[in-house]
This record gives structure tokens, C-alpha cells and sequence, in this order.
């Protein structure tokens, strides 16, 4: 497998209605900078992936046909990947093995997601003849298992709201995130409304229209490149008798297989910098046991240390991650491009200093996809 | 062998586009009962306009006024409209090059029977009365060599609704049926896996760890543990019970992996893991192939279950 790096990152401004931009011109917004990022232009682009969860969000079956023109495809190989709220991180590892193949120099890996064009709680909560219909879309579906969580490791009750005010102090930092709450603080976040309880309001994701976009390149293309060392994906069933739905399999195997490609050993000191898929605060603990940062039980121990802020030990989702922005499809691609960003050195102000290393890491569907990339400023 | 049990599932919504600068032109001028193109980097006009050249993958910006006339480019006869078709009557699906563009457009004809329709057909469009900035302002195009009704002024559109509905009949599995059919007899029906030994309820076809069909049937009590909960205090579209309530995950007793049920007769904040609970069934004459004549769960009043007993169903 030879070496690949992403030497271009884009996103757009993601907000609740981007009204402005049709589907293709959101795509575009995204790809613009990152091609612009990397200074290539479309004969530099060899093929395109494109990412977007389940078609329902916006009603339109199969996207990737009718964007082709807009993701400058034509004449080139097209593929759409689609593996649920993860799928963005699964388009950037396809578009990654297409390179660490050999089989493309420069591949573009786009995803979005125009949640304003629909309505994804309905589209998650769709009645299907014979059952009992107490879905409540995504948070309700997780809402149990972050109970179950908290029972297990005797967490406190106020980690949770110290994961949103971080994420959303985060975001303030970062020009593209679609919430900028710099005052929000733990006990503003503890007095929202309960939704579907033990999850509040400010604990809960945003609903974003947004893209990213990733150019990832076989040799550096304009100076800055983050090598990516190692990327994993990993599946189990929705439900199985004795399934643990708080630290799912599929996850551990997925973090130790990407630990042991990128030649890590003890993450919580090797890795600099974390983008963790987290749309409901209480996720950062659990995903920090799940990918072995800490033993099980101990992940709400380094939030409650603030070890997880920029400055700590281990900055978790410096960007605001998705509790600030959330395209769906779009999300996994950004915590991608942010861990590209962070040892790039181009994050901004919302840079974690001298970040060497970092993780990207995407989760979708019952917790049943797992997608992550390790990526780094030295070429492996 | 009798067929599985099945019930319409219709999915419908509203979706909302937002148009951008290309298509919100396109359909504001219809309003106006124009018709306008752009040009691609190659100099052909395209109809309906493309936002970003097919050729060159660069943003396209100027657009080119053609005519609502035109010629038949290809057709096809519809002697039977489909729900959502621009004509409750027989007509032709046409793909429709009008004058001064490069490319065509796909349109209903009305020609009355497929006699009137061939390749070089002269058309023209006939524009709705009440047009609201959409494809279907063009009601439909029409047999004539005549010009088509000249524009007028209207507001321009950033934004359209496009509803999308599907009909589905949801058939339940061959092993899925005997459990629905136990339900209408008020029976919980459950199976065991052959390899594993543990017990699905509702059952699967296959074993999801083993991958074998699942053979063994077995009946369980309606009495079991709440392993972990919500209270869903959110209102959403499509929502069928109103909130606030208890969505629990229910283990009945003798089963190894807990379902969503609805849970009822104790508040919300007295509500715990290990909680022991019962099923309330619906009347009787109320009952179906669903787990909806479980009306909804409700608390025993026995001790709670050791954490330990339901731990690994979490
Ligand atoms: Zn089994």
C-alpha cells in the first residue's frame, strides 16, 4: 500500500436553512475550497466519491446521478458510498484505498446533507405495519442507551453538560459551524428542556444543511499534506440477544485495527488532537472508551478533568465537532477534514497547538458503522 | 402454504428545494411564461438550464432566451396515466427540442391518441393559468405550428415543493408470521436459535450472530424487565403517541433481547431500570397481527430485577 495524503480540505458555511444554494451549489461551495485549498483544478481530479445518508432525508433517490456535472464527474468514475451518519468518514477511507491502491493519483471525496429540505426525525420514525410505533428518530433511539451508559460507569449527571458547553464554545472558534455559542456554560446547557430524557436540548445535535469535501493525493500537491497512517472501518447487526449497545464490538475492533496500522500503542498519549462523531454530548465518553483512550468506565473521568478541552491532554472536537454542525452525511467527512486541518496547522483558531497526530472518527446507524482514519504531518 | 401476512405502508412528504441562481431563474421565468436556456463552454444552449457545464465542470452564467415551441425529438405513449402524471388522460411523454436550444426536454404531450405523434412533430407549450414557478406551469405541450401564449410579469420563486409519496405493502417474513398470527390469539410467540440457544423476540428468520434459521417456537409469559428507557418529551412530525411517555426496552422473562414498548401507569420519574412490568392488553375485539394489542407495559409491583440479571442485554 503506498503512501496517500489529503492536501485540500472545503467546507461550507452550514446553517439550519442554507436557502441560497441548491444541493449541487452546497456540494460545489464545499469543493471549491477544497480544490482551491489544494491548488488543483478539475484535470488534476482523477475520480470522485460521494457520500450522503439515507435517501429519505431529501427524497431524492440517488443523488450522485443527477450531481454529476456539479461534482465534476463527468468521464471519470463515480462511486456513492452509503453507510447511514457515518458515511462520511466511509467516503474519505473509499477515496483513501483508491489512492493507497494505486488505482487513482487524486481522488475528491465530497458528502452533504440538505436537512432543511426535509425532515430527518420523520424519516427516521416511519411506521412500519405490526410494531409498536414509539420511534422518536435519533435521539430517541440513543437516548436509552446514554441511560444505560451512566448506570454502568457511575458517571455524574453533569458530564453530559460539559461536553455541549465545551462543543459549543468549540464552534465559536471555527468560521464554518453552524452554532457559535461562546457563553454557553454548564448550567445553561443543565437548564434546557429535557427532550427525550436523560438528553437535553443543548446536549443534542443541530439540524445543519452543509458539505465537505477532501482532495487526497498520492504526493502533496501545494506544500501542506496529511498523511493519512491508518484508516478502519468495521459493521455489526442493529440488534443481537446480548449485543452491547453502549460499547459496541464493531467499534473496539475498528479502533484496534486502526491503532495497530498506525503503529500506536498507547493512544491517549500519541494522538493530539480527537474529531469524534459525537451528536449527543454524552457519546464523548462513551467513544472514548469504545476506541480505547481509556479503560471501560473511566471515559467520563478525562471530560470531568478537562482534559478533552483545547489545552488538554486529549482536545476532543476542537471544531465544535457535530454538537455545533450537523450535515448529516457531511458530518463524518468533517471530523476527516478537521483532523487533516489540526496537523496541517490550518485550523485557525480553533488549532490545537503543535498537533502532530489526529483522529477522524464517524459512527452510523444503531452504532452498527464504524469508520476512522488516523492522520499525521510526517509522510509514513 | 398460506402467504405471509402484509399491510400497506404509505410514506409520504413534502420535500422542500431550494432552487439556487440556475433553476430559480428557470422557474420564476416559466411563471412568466418563458422559457430560458444557458450556454454551455461548447456554445450549445441547454434546456432546462444546467447550473454547472457537463463538459467543463465550470459555473455556468448565461443564459439564453428560446422559444416555448418545438419540435419531437423521441416519444412515448402512456395509454394509462400513473398517479402524479401531468395528464389524467392517454398521452405522450415526449423529449421535446424547442427552437433555439441544443437540448431537449422531457414533457407530456397532449395529442389525443398516438396517431397524431412522430419524430419532428411541431409543438408548442400550453402555460397554466395559475402558475405558481414550477415545470408544471407548462401544463402540458400541445400539436401546433402556432406561437405559444406571448410572457407576462410575475414574482420570481427561490424555492419549490415537490411532494413525494410511495406505497408499499410490507409483507412480514414466513417466520414473522407465526408470531403475528400467535398475537392476534393473544400468544407471545418467540424462537430459539438452534446453535446459540437464544431467544428472539419478535423472532428473526436467521439467527443474527449465527447466520441458521432459527427452528425452535416457543411461547413466553407477557411479564418481563424494563433494561433501559427514555422519556420522550418531543414533539415530531408523523409521531403517533403524544408526548410526554416512555419509550422502554422490554426483557421478557425466558427471552435474550429486550424490545421497544410503550410504558404506562407509573410517572415518568418513578420509572427505573430492573423495573418489573406487565403487559396491558386491548380489548379483545380491538386485537390484530400487531404488537399493538399490547396497548402498553406497566409496572407489576415485584421487586426490582438485579441489575446483574439484565446487564448484558444493555
Ligand atoms: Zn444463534
Amino acid at each position: 500500500m503506498r503512501p496517500a495524503a489529503v492536501v485540500g480540505v472545503g467546507q461550507t458555511h452550514h446553517a439550519a436553512k442554507r436557502l441560497d444554494v441548491s444541493m449541487a451549489g452546497l456540494c460545489r461551495e464545499a469543493i471549491d475550497r477544497a480544490m482551491a485549498d489544494a491548488g488543483v483544478d478539475w484535470s488534476d481530479i482523477d475520480a470522485v466519491v460521494l457520500g450522503k445518508a439515507p435517501d429519505l432525508f431529501e427524497g431524492v433517490m440517488m443523488p450522485e446521478l443527477f450531481l454529476a456535472d456539479a461534482l465534476g464527474a463527468v468521464g471519470k468514475p463515480l462511486l456513492r458510498v452509503h453507510t447511514a451518519g457515518s458515511v462520511g468518514g466511509s467516503t474519505g477511507n473509499v477515496a483513501a484505498s483508491l489512492v493507497q491502491s494505486g488505482v487513482h493519483n487524486r481522488v475528491l471525496a465530497v458528502a452533504f446533507e440538505k436537512q432543511s429540505e426535509s425532515n430527518a426525525m420523520w424519516a427516521l420514525s416511519v411506521p412500519t405495519p405490526f410494531t409498536m410505533p414509539v420511534h422518536a428518530g435519533a435521539g430517541g433511539y440513543f437516548a436509552p442507551h446514554v441511560r444505560s451508559y451512566i448506570r454502568r460507569a457511575s458517571a455524574p449527571e453533569h458530564i453530559g453538560a460539559m461536553v455541549a458547553a465545551k462543543d459549543r464554545r468549540n464552534g465559536a472558534k471555527n468560521p464554518y459551524a453552524h452554532l457559535k455559542q461562546p457563553d454557553i456554560t454548564v448550567e445553561s446547557v443543565q437548564a434546557s428542556t429535557m427532550l427525550w430524557d436523560p438528553i437535553r436540548y443543548d446536549e443534542t445535535c443541530p439540524s445543519s444543511d452543509g458539505a465537505c469535501a477532501v482532495v487526497i493525493s498520492a504526493e502533496p500537491t501545494s506544500g501542506q499534506a496529511a498523511w493519512i497512517r491508518a484508516t478502519a472501518m468495521r459493521t455489526e447487526p442493529t440488534t443481537f440477544a446480548g449485543r452491547d449497545q453502549v460499547n459496541p464490538q464493531a467499534g473496539q475492533d475498528a479502533a484496534r485495527a486502526l491503532w495497530k496500522q498506525a503503529g500506536i500503542t498507547d493512544p491517549l498519549s500519541e494522538v493530539d488532537a480527537a474529531e469524534i462523531y459525537v451528536p449527543f454530548s454524552w457519546f464523548e465518553p462513551m467513544w472514548l472508551e469504545n476506541l480505547g483512550f481509556t479503560d471501560i468506565g473511566q471515559g467520563w473521568k478525562l471530560t470531568e478533568a478537562g482534559e478533552t478541552e483545547i489545552g488538554g491532554r486529549l482536545p476532543v472536537n476542537p471544531s465544535g465537532g457535530v454538537l455545533s454542525s450537523n450535515p448529516i452525511g457531511a458530518s463524518g467527512l468533517l471530523r476527516f477534514a478537521e483532523a487533516a486541518m489540526q496537523v496541517m496547522g490550518t485550523a485557525g483558531d480553533h488549532q490545537v497547538d503543535g498537533a502532530r497526530v489526529a483522529l477522524g472518527h464517524a459512527y452510523g446507524g444503531g452504532s452498527q458503522f464504524f469508520a476512522m482514519w488516523v492522520v499525521g504531518s510526517e509522510k509514513p | 402454504m398460506t402467504r405471509p401476512l402484509s399491510a400497506p405502508l404509505d410514506v409520504g412528504f413534502d420535500y422542500t428545494r431550494s432552487l439556487g441562481p440556475t433553476l430559480g431563474r428557470f422557474l420564476s421565468d416559466l411563471r412568466r411564461r418563458k422559457v430560458t436556456g444557458i450556454r454551455g463552454s461548447d456554445g450549445r444552449v441547454h434546456v432546462p438550464p444546467l447550473e454547472y457545464d457537463p463538459v467543463t465542470a465550470e459555473r455556468l452564467s448565461e443564459f439564453v432566451d428560446v422559444t416555448a415551441t418545438g419540435v419531437v425529438r423521441g416519444w412515448s405513449w402512456i395509454p394509462e396515466p400513473l398517479e402524479g402524471q401531468p395528464l389524467d388522460r392517454p398521452f405522450a411523454w415526449a423529449l421535446i427540442q424547442l427552437d433555439g436550444a441544443d437540448t431537449s426536454l422531457l414533457h407530456a404531450v397532449d395529442a389525443g391518441s398516438p396517431d397524431q405523434m412522430s419524430t419532428g412533430t411541431r409543438v408548442r407549450a400550453r402555460w397554466r393559468d395559475e402558475r405558481v414557478g414550477a415545470i408544471t406551469d407548462i401544463e402540458c405541450f400541445e400539436i401546433s405550428d402556432e406561437p405559444a401564449d406571448p410572457p407576462v410579469e410575475a414574482e420570481a420563486v427561490t424555492m419549490v415543493t415537490t411532494p413525494v409519496n410511495l406505497h408499499y405493502t410490507h409483507s412480514a417474513s414466513p417466520t414473522e408470521d407465526p408470531f403475528l398470527r400467535g398475537l392476534m390469539e393473544g400468544r407471545l410467540i418467540a424462537q430459539r436459535c438452534p446453535v446459540c440457544e437464544k431467544v428472539y423476540f419478535p423472532p428473526r428468520p436467521a439467527c443474527p450472530v449465527d447466520g441458521v434459521p432459527t427452528t425452535d417456537q416457543i411461547e413466553l409469559s407477557d411479564r418481563g424487565t424494563i433494561t433501559t428507557y427514555c422519556v420522550v418529551n418531543v414533539p415530531f412530525l408523523g409521531q403517533r403517541i403524544p408526548p410526554p411517555y416512555v419509550s422502554a426496552y422490554v426483557l421478557l422473562d425466558g427471552a435474550d433481547i429486550p424490545f421497544l414498548h410503550l410504558l404506562l401507569g407509573v410517572a415518568p420519574e418513578d420509572v427505573r431500570m430492573g423495573m418489573r412490568v406487565e403487559a396491558v392488553w386491548k380489548p379483545r375485539e380491538e386485537w390484530g397481527p400487531t404488537m399493538q394489542n399490547i396497548d402498553h407495559f406497566r409496572p407489576s409491583g415485584e421487586p426490582d430485577a438485579p441489575f446483574d440479571s439484565y446487564s448484558q442485554h444493555l
